[in-house]
């Protein structure tokens, strides 16, 4: 039996924890460093602006630069990805009566809603789940949405800087001093090139990860100050489209069941979302658990599949995809977040933290309060006679975080990921009984397995996905084109996977892939294979994190360039 | 509708898109005339006649021998106003845009460009302009004249009317303003490159980043022999150094409609297919069976141009011969 | 010496062209088109070697300042934005108009263009540019050197390549082979946000009304049309016979 765990790549966090090495006269230093230009990060830049504007003495302590944003993206939003239907209420404790959110760029509020248990010939229309119901939320783009935000964020003084990646956690005497950025111009063996710009030491008071889902620096964090939970984090791939359409859509969907498979020994959990943007957008996505164990699973595949279905088709007639974009989502919940979100000078936030419900499918409103309370405690810890980076001088953010909504919604449906690995049904109804006894049942946690833990079969599955017809249905390519992806070829690899591996986990990885960069090369049938990789494609889901690779970040700038996602 | 055509050559000879323009303007008007500009250029008008120009103006002057675009604005903006030409037409060039941008800002002219059709609608002319990576067709007007326009190169064969031509000539004499003439041409050094130009070929063989290294583009000339074509390259391999850059097709490159295209080891990004779509037919050899190339091929061959590259040499030959 | 870069901020998003007013759809992100940043380079260049300042001339939208912003990070100087409603919708000439204007305001020794615009594919403004203001022009310059108050230039043409000597003040329009561009330093970009950015009317620039956007303009969009659908398109695995029937194929079109 293979599983991808037992091939780990050629990885240790320790590679990316540094101390400063610039001459100090060369650091570029900031009050309170924020990476990742998500919900989480822009919130808590927009809330320090708020407070650093009533308090003009304590932003002389913040120094020049009081507030800076790193993203690695090409701009704000080129790699967030999300459904989404987003309630609306860390948004208006965000900005209270600075704006509201008819001013925000929102597809507007949510009317009304279907939940449907998909067979491959019929649509049965089930009652929606009550953690499902999104009365009063509303439809965005993420990618829109935070562009919007880093405006606002920009207003009240931010430096947002994107094109930059997070390479390492600078570390010195037992506390986080910031980040190192990444080089650009090396070529693919690493080698400078004529345009090679070295990364630079960017030192703060605080630094607060808030890199989404598979976050680079927070895994080397959690590491570091041994965060790690009870349980480790477990990952869901979802992959969506965005479509122009001739009539408009008045109702988001979630389907169940087809094209998953309900029977236990696969493992297959999710769904799908079908969200109407305004009058001539659809988006329509497919989320499956990564601890999934077919190896001819491809959530990409899976995804077309489910637009032929004519649930789905009838949506869609007519209409133009004009958008694609895949990415990870963390699902292990309450069980698997870090024991503390905070370390001396550092602080945790949103998907990072694994702050996502995966019942009600949310975690936007959860990464901006986070963002907004890691503001609160940054801001308070700077003041005068306060020392933010000795140990403990930021707990009061977990504090503040367990007193919110956040920690009550998480904890009430702590359980409901891990029961689905009981297949299907059993899930359900586990799921059912968890929602009605507020978390209560089963009493105590469940146990998760990592995702690359799970032993690895092969089915034929894959013989039954549609062959793309350029209309309806897509290849991951032509796919991959439409994410904006311009990396170079020659950039130097960003992923790090062990490259002779059983031919099964490299066709896992080949398969699993939205955006084609794995490919098993020949080998004897039952033998190990070589894995080519071909990094330019790469979308940075982080999928091959969760199913035994190594996803890094890449050259600041590169990857997707996602608009409508 | 009084028409100007203008006439680029090149060496002795005019060239092959600016007669396939002016071979399309005398569809469209009963009164076309050409415009050569150059030095030793008189003998070229009477080529000119043979494609349908009914008057050719020449202004044959030292000042015009070089390829620049200075002087001839101010040839062209002197004809066009004293003979109240309505349209002038170019087949595009690198010489051919600079002259109409600088004819366009001293008219105060409307110029359409990269045209790939030029129609009559309702009395009105109208052009075609492919757009957003060809996803769309403009159809571009003017509002009033002199309307100009530049004609994406090889949209139009060079059709003879006329043996032993009747065609009228006229000389010019041009005035130049000063600031016209203050570039000068240092050094022409233009590279030769064997067998027929690319631009004027009926047959391109191209090759890519897909052979794999600079010595396979044997592969590619032997079978451009063969069928008695041009060798193309793509901007990757240019870039690369494996290829010389007169033979580089595509969106910063030339743009080429041959009668048969065939393209190894190309995968046919947006900005080669700009240059090459025009083409009648499109054959590509390329082993990744999702390139891009294969969505416009009329054939698409999915294997290793190594094995099939060679063959169809031979295979040609042996027909041939 | 004073070096002028003149950039298009270019739309990114849907890549489509607004049905309604038959102009491209510019109400999404746009960025800096990728042809003009060799011309940002290309200036540093110059500057590096012979002192002097870079000042970035761009027309567009509010957003364009996004474009602006980044030739500041990669190290030009200062900024003129120029953006007016009124400008919306120009063509060649419309657009020639504003920026010989705000060229001239700015008295640069050498103006650069990048050779070609990302959304338009247009090609022709320095040409109309150079004329407004009187000047020499070179285009498609792979190759550039500045010596004795003249510039010389490196011309890809259809040909070859030629070199071609003006005496400064010029207008050139560089070919993006002609440098690798540079990133922007993290300094630079947290820089960019302090340097000089001026944004102006055309009324500022003493431009009346009728010299440009839609009312300046000779050209017209008349309607959009789908592009000619290609023939059928045959795909072949290579089983040993694809050259035979390449062959067979290009016989029955008689084509060998």
């Amino acid at each position: 039996m293979t599983r991808p765990a037992d091939f780990p790549p050629p990885y240790t966090p320790e590679e990316f924890v540094a101390a400063p090495s610039d001459p100090a006269e060369e650091r570029i230093d900031v009050g309170v460093l924020i990476v990742g230009a998500g919900p989480a990060g822009l919130a808590c830049a927009i809330r320090l602006g708020q407070l650093l504007e009533e308090s003009p003495e304590t932003a002389a302590r913040f120094g020049d630069v009081p507030v800076a944003v790193l993203e690695k993206g090409k701009a704000v939003g080129s790699h967030l990805v999300s459904g989404a239907v987003v309630n609306p209420r860390a948004l208006r404790r965000l900005f209270r009566d600075r704006a509201r959110i008819e001013d925000m760029p929102f597809y507007g509020p949510v009317k009304h809603e279907s939940v449907y248990f998909l067979t491959s010939r019929s649509a049965l229309r089930i009652p929606t789940p009550p953690t499902m119901k999104n009365d009063g939320n509303y439809v965005a783009s993420l990618s829109e949405l935070s562009r919007w935000l880093s405006q606002q964020a920009e207003a009240g003084g931010a430096y947002i800087l994107p094109e930059t990646a997070a390479e390492k956690l600078l570390v010195d005497g037992g506390r986080v001093r910031g980040v190192r950025t990444g080089d650009k111009g090396r070529g693919r063996t690493a080698e400078p090139l004529a345009n090679y710009e070295p990364g630079s030491d960017v030192t703060a008071r605080v630094t607060v990860l808030a890199e989404g889902t598979q976050g680079h620096l927070t895994g080397v964090a959690l590491q570091r100050f041994g965060l790690q939970g009870e349980n480790p984090q477990v990952w869901a791939l979802g992959v969506k489209e965005v479509w122009r359409v001739k009539e408009p859509l008045d109702r988001v969907i979630h389907t169940m069941g087809w094209p998953l498979r309900g029977g236990r020994r696969y493992r297959e959990f999710g769904g799908s979302f079908i969200y109407p943007m305004g009058e001539d957008m659809v988006t329509v996505g497919l989320v499956v658990g990564l601890d999934y164990r077919d190896a001819e699973l491809s959530v990409h595949d899976l995804l077309q599949e489910l637009k032929t279905h004519k649930l789905v088709q009838r949506i869609l007639d007519g209409g133009e995809r004009i958008g694609w974009g895949a990415k990870t989502i963390p699902e292990g919940g309450f069980v698997a977040m870090p024991k503390r979100l905070h370390a001396p000078g550092l602080l945790l936030t949103g998907d990072g933290a694994g702050l996502v419900n995966v019942p009600a499918l949310k975690g936007i409103h959860y990464a901006i309060e986070s963002g907004r309370l890691a503001a609160e405690t940054a801001f308070a810890a700077l003041q005068r006679g306060r020392t933010a980076w000795t140990p403990g001088a930021l707990a009061s953010y977990d504090e503040s975080l367990r007193s919110t909504f956040v920690w009550d919604d998480l904890k009430r449906v702590r359980n409901m990921r891990q029961a689905f690995g009981k297949g299907f049904w059993m899930g359900g109804a586990m799921a059912g009984a968890m929602t009605a006894s507020f978390g209560k049942f089963p009493p105590g946690n469940a146990k998760t397995e990592r995702d690359a833990d799970q032993a690895l079969f092969k089915t034929d599955r894959a013989s039954r996905y549609p062959k793309p017809d350029g209309q309806l249905t897509f290849d991951k390519l032509s796919s991959v084109f439409l994410s904006g992806n311009k990396t170079r070829d020659d950039a130097p690899n960003h992923i790090r996977v062990e490259q002779r591996v059983p031919r099964e986990l490299a066709l896992m990885w080949e398969r699993m892939c939205p955006a084609q960069v794995y490919e098993a090369k020949e080998g004897a049938e039952d033998g190990e294979v070589a894995v080519e990789v071909t990094p330019s494609n790469c979308v940075q889901c982080g999928a091959i994190t969760a199913k035994g690779g190594r996803l890094l970040p890449p050259e600041g700038g590169s990857g997707p360039e996602y608009k409508l996602t | 509708m009084s028409t100007l055509v203008f006439l680029e050559h090149h060496g002795n000879e005019l060239l092959k898109p600016s007669l396939g323009v002016l071979s399309k303007a005398t569809t469209l008007d009963q009164d076309v005339s050409g415009v050569v500009l150059g030095s030793g250029v008189r003998g070229l008008a009477e080529q000119a006649g043979k494609f349908g120009a009914a008057r050719v103006f020449v202004a044959d002057r030292p000042e015009l021998e070089a390829p620049l675009p200075q002087p001839r604005v101010d040839a062209l903006a002197g004809l066009v106003r004293d003979r109240e030409f309505d349209t002038v037409l170019f087949a595009s060039s690198v010489l051919a845009a600079d002259v109409a941008g600088g004819l366009a800002a001293r008219l105060g002219a409307g110029l359409n460009w990269d045209l790939t059709d030029l129609v009559q609608q309702n009395g009105s002319l109208i052009g075609k302009r492919p757009a957003l990576g060809d996803t769309v067709y403009v159809d571009v007007g003017w509002k009033d004249g002199p309307r100009l326009a530049l004609i994406r190169p090889g949209t139009f064969d060079p059709q003879g009317v006329a043996e032993t031509p009747s065609v009228e000539i006229e000389d010019l004499e041009p005035q130049f303003e000063d600031f016209s003439l203050a570039a000068t041409m240092v050094e022409q050094a233009h590279a030769e490159s064997e067998g027929p130009s690319i631009e004027d070929a009926d047959v391109i063989v191209a090759g890519g980043r897909g052979l794999g290294a600079p010595e396979n583009f044997k592969l590619v000339e032997e079978l451009a022999q063969a069928l008695g074509g041009a060798v193309a390259a793509t901007r990757a391999v240019v870039d690369a150094g494996w290829y010389p850059y007169a033979t580089q097709v595509g969106q910063t490159g030339k743009s080429v409609s041959p009668k048969l295209y065939i393209a190894c080891g190309i995968s046919g990004a947006i900005q080669h297919k700009v240059g090459m779509q025009g083409s009648g037919l499109i054959v590509a050899i390329n082993k990744d069976p999702n390139a891009p190339i294969f969505e416009y091929s009329d054939l698409g061959v999915v294997g290793d141009l190594n094995d099939v590259v060679p063959k169809l040499t031979e295979l040609v030959r042996q027909r041939k011969s | 010496m004073k070096i002028a870069v003149c950039v298009k901020h270019v739309p990114e998003q849907s890549k489509r062209i607004d049905p309604a007013t038959k102009r491209l759809d510019r109400s999404g992100e746009g960025a800096i088109n990728p042809f003009d940043v060799h011309a940002v380079e290309e200036a540093l260049k110059l500057k590096e070697d012979r002192g002097g300042e870079v000042v970035v001339v761009s027309m567009g939208p509010a957003g364009a300042q996004d474009s602006v912003r980044k030739a500041l990070a990669m190290g030009a100087d200062s900024a003129l934005l120029i953006t007016d409603e009124a400008a919306a919708g120009s063509d060649l000439v419309a657009t020639a108009n504003v920026l010989a204007a705000a060229l001239e305001s700015e008295a640069p020794d050498l103006v650069l263009f990048g050779q070609q615009a990302g959304d338009s594919d247009g090609a022709v403004l320095w040409a109309a540019v150079a004329d407004r203001l009187h000047r020499p022009v070179i285009s498609q310059v792979a190759n550039l050197s500045v010596a004795d108050g003249k510039v010389r230039g490196k011309r890809q043409t259809e040909f070859g390549y030629d070199v071609i000597e003006a005496p400064i003040p010029a207008v050139l329009a560089v070919s993006d082979a002609i440098n690798e561009p540079r990133y922007p330093s993290l300094k630079g970009i947290m820089g960019a946000r302090s340097k000089p950015q001026r944004t102006v009317s055309l009324s500022e620039l003493g431009l009346e009304g009728g010299v440009t956007g839609e009312a300046g303009s000779k050209t017209v969009v008349q309607a959009l049309s789908d592009p000619p659908p290609r023939g059928d398109t045959v795909k072949i695995e290579d089983d040993g016979s694809a050259a035979e029937k390449i062959v067979e194929f290009l016989a029955e079109r008689k084509l060998v």
